[in-house]
């Protein structure tokens, strides 16, 4: 996920949740019936529910809101209220979709298990007028089986920012291959600078997916086999441990990856985030900074960036599925203004319609510009629909013992092959 | 929490004092006895029936879970049997996190145990501001672990050079270090546990004051008669003793603390992607097994709970039946 991520959760919340989720299975049934019966006609006054995560730029909240109100006013038939959900977006939605409550519309990356398990609608017919002109890597990430689940609201996309000024004094080019970017990275190290930042957990969490494009693999392959079962995948996470041992790498930065300051705050001559951080990074370093996706490893493998979007989706139990897919296509299909508002009136997100982001005059010059280009040419789905928790925990620890630990690459990624292996065989038999 | 026989309560601190409290209870006579049940139902059946709700039905529930095939759902149809448990008990994370956190418990355990009692020793041998100590260590354990985490790891253990232990070392030309980050030498394990001591000492030391405020004086007063040397004489063979109860009470907290260990882990090592193979405390595992970030295996997850569970059950039991915390301790 490329979102801004928020993870603080105490026992007592975690609690909560469990407690919550074992009431809503006893009690679900019960709690539905009640809620269904309001004493009014279903068809002329309802009330929608929209949730979306906590978006660190100002003014986001303000907007979605703003967007709901002329909906409630003006378009529909339904009032729509908005909850903004600070802290872990994903595990609140999950267990809230899990227990038949929560929103009515949502946010969300869209994972196989949820489509699986019956919580989200197709939303094939909302989108039907609009589908040639959202790009295809984008519209994939939210189709299973052939049916999309969800409208693509923005698309976030992570790469690899470096100090002009730095590299210069270093003497060093761009980098272009891994090997490059490594021997960079020890070069531009000084003792008040370190060379990369890509993640206080050493890059284990956001580069174990560029890791493995960078030889030409993948998580999963099209035809649902395990993609990182491959002496290649070795070598590539070989590298990332070299990486961390190189001295060159910042650890223990106080704001992690997906936030610019380490960058900004000249603590590293580069640093792995992404386009959203480009109008922080201009407002500290004006024109000082260039873009690159992560560079290839051998030739078998591709320059990536990760990519993903929020999609907007329709919850299977709501009350007022019509109502929610109305509203859906509404915002996220006809009101075209609203789509651009959100891309890039706050922070910059690249509008997963093609007629949209050339129209974005924000996205049009300098490294924004570069982002775009990249993704067009090189995207990489940061989280595939069938790439599950399961599977992304068993690969990460694999990645974290082998980058962190110096544990053998062979082993570490044939133990998480097993394990995906089960999770795609109950998936797909 | 278990009982604990002898009064631990942190609010008994008559200096001296022997006399046990009068128990409280109910004394059926007559008419008044039906009025004492209606006061009791009155104010326990509010309680009790949250505790029904909020604590059994869950407890009972994910039991029924570890039996069933439940990804992604709450109300499984598919029974497995105990194919969750053997799951969770083949080699992999789960044990691995088991392992680590015994290990960990062998070594909080007694430390805390140590330091809080010479704390406790400190505080009530102190002839001044004794109760400003008391406070001044006391005052940690009402720091909420989410906050007191967020400071060692972004304020005085991050691994910049403007971090405060940072800055320290860098007085002595130290390298900055990254506390959090570092496996090798594995750094975080100091951060964790500075953080785990700074945030519990104070609760046990004020458990091992009220224990020792109720040891009787003429007990210290008649060894010293009978030619006991202050000091180590005396606490091996009167105070020791004396606070077999607090003791075992302490432990048991502790022990139980250690395998449920999880806030200040979670807030310290967990990143967005979620959390690293190494110091993951079992309940983190569990987590995000059952719940976190739409990883929705609650038969594994619920599975694994009730082996803590019962891990715990056993380790507290051992435990009496080692240091006989059903006897008395006089």
């Amino acid at each position: 996920m490329t979102q801004h991520e928020h993870t603080s959760v105490s026992r007592r919340s975690f609690l909560h949740a469990t407690g919550a989720v074992a009431l809503a299975g006893a009690f679900g049934p019960l709690l539905a019936a009640c809620g269904s019966n309001t004493g009014r006609g279903a068809s002329d006054s309802q009330t929608i529910q929209q949730w979306y995560h906590a978006y660190g730029e100002p003014g986001v909240q303000q907007a979605v809101q703003r967007y709901a109100k002329d909906f409630s006013d003006n378009a529909g038939k339904s009032k729509v209220t908005v909850q903004w959900n600070p802290g872990d977006y994903d595990s609140k939605l999950s267990t809230s979709l899990l227990s038949g409550g929560g929103p009515d519309v949502f946010e969300s990356t869209l994972q196989l298990s949820m489509v699986r398990s019956g919580q989200v609608v197709p939303l094939d017919d909302v989108i039907a007028p609009a589908k040639d002109d959202f790009t295809a890597t984008i519209l994939a990430g939210h189709t299973v089986d052939g049916k999309i689940y969800g409208v693509p609201q923005a698309v976030d996309m992570q790469m690899l920012f470096y100090r002009k000024s730095l590299l210069d004094k270093a003497g060093v080019k761009p980098p272009t291959t891994v090997d490059e970017l490594i021997d960079a990275a020890k070069r531009l190290t000084t003792d008040k600078v370190k060379g990369l930042f890509a993640g206080n957990d050493g890059g284990v969490g956001v580069l174990g997916g560029p890791a493995l494009w960078s030889v030409g693999l993948d998580y999963v392959t099209p035809e649902h086999k395990v993609g990182f079962d491959d002496p290649a995948a070795a070598t590539a996470l070989g590298k990332l441990r070299e990486l961390n041992t190189s001295g060159a790498l910042l650890l223990g930065a106080v704001k992690d990856w997906s936030e610019p300051d380490a960058f900004t705050q000249g603590l590293a001559a580069m640093q792995w985030t992404g386009l959203w951080a480009v109008p922080a990074v201009q407002k500290a370093l004006g024109d000082d900074f260039g873009v690159l996706p992560w560079p290839k490893l051998t030739d078998a493998g591709k320059p990536s960036v990760p990519v993903g979007a929020y999609g907007s989706m329709v919850n299977a139990k709501s009350q007022h599925i019509d109502e929610a897919k109305a509203f859906v296509k509404w915002l996220w299909i006809d009101h075209t203004d609203y789509q651009q508002d959100f891309n890039t009136g706050y922070g910059f997100h690249i509008p997963p319609r093609k007629s949209l982001a050339d129209k974005a005059d924000k996205l049009k010059s300098g490294p924004a510009a570069d982002a775009v280009k990249f993704v067009q040419q090189s995207a990489k789905s940061s989280n595939p629909p069938e790439w599950t928790q399961a599977m992304s925990t068993a690969y990460l620890d694999a990645v974290a013992k082998v980058v962190r630990q110096g544990s053998d690459a062979a082993t570490e990624l044939r133990t998480a092959a097993g394990k995906v292996t089960d999770e795609l065989k109950r998936l797909y038999g | 929490m278990t009982g604990v026989p002898g009064s631990t309560v942190p609010g008994s601190t008559e200096p001296g004092s022997t006399e046990p409290k009068p128990r409280r209870g109910k004394k059926a006579q007559g008419g008044k006895g039906r009025g004492n049940a209606r006061a009791f139902w009155l104010f326990v059946g509010p309680f009790a029936v949250g505790l029904a709700v909020f604590a059994y039905l869950p407890i009972g529930w994910s039991v029924l879970l570890s039996f069933f095939d439940a990804r992604d759902t709450v109300t499984p149809t598919r029974f497995v049997g105990l194919d969750n448990y053997l799951h969770m008990l083949t080699e992999g994370p789960f044990l691995a996190s088991l392992g680590t956190f015994s290990l960990f418990a062998l070594f909080i355990v007694p430390t805390t145990f140590v330091l809080s009692l010479a704390l406790a020793l400190l505080v009530n041998q102190i002839g001044f501001a004794r109760a400003f100590f008391r406070s001044v260590f006391f005052l940690p354990t009402a720091c909420s672990y989410v906050v007191a985490s967020l400071v060692w790891k972004l304020s005085i253990f991050n691994g910049v050079r403007f971090g405060l232990a940072n800055t320290v070392l860098g007085w002595f030309g130290v390298d900055n270090i990254a506390w959090t980050a570092s496996t090798d030498p594995p750094w975080y394990w100091l951060v964790l546990v500075t953080l785990r001591l700074w945030l519990q000492l104070g609760f046990y030391m004020i458990l091992f004051i009220a224990g020792l405020q109720r040891i009787p004086r003429h007990l210290y007063e008649a060894a010293w008669i009978d030619g006991a040397r202050p000091g180590w004489q005396t606490f091996r063979h009167i105070t020791l003793p004396q606070l077999r109860a607090t003791s075992v009470a302490v432990l048991l907290l502790n022990l139980i603390a250690a395998y449920q260990a999880f806030d200040e882990f979670y807030n310290v090592l967990s990143t967005a992607r979620g959390y690293p193979p190494f110091a993951r405390p079992p309940l983190v595992y569990l987590y995000y097994t059952a719940l976190g970030q739409g990883g929705q295996d609650f038969g594994r997850g619920s599975a694994g709970a009730v082996i803590l569970a019962a891990l715990i059950a056993i380790v507290t039991l051992l435990q009496g039946k080692v240091f006989g915390f059903a006897r008395r301790s006089d």
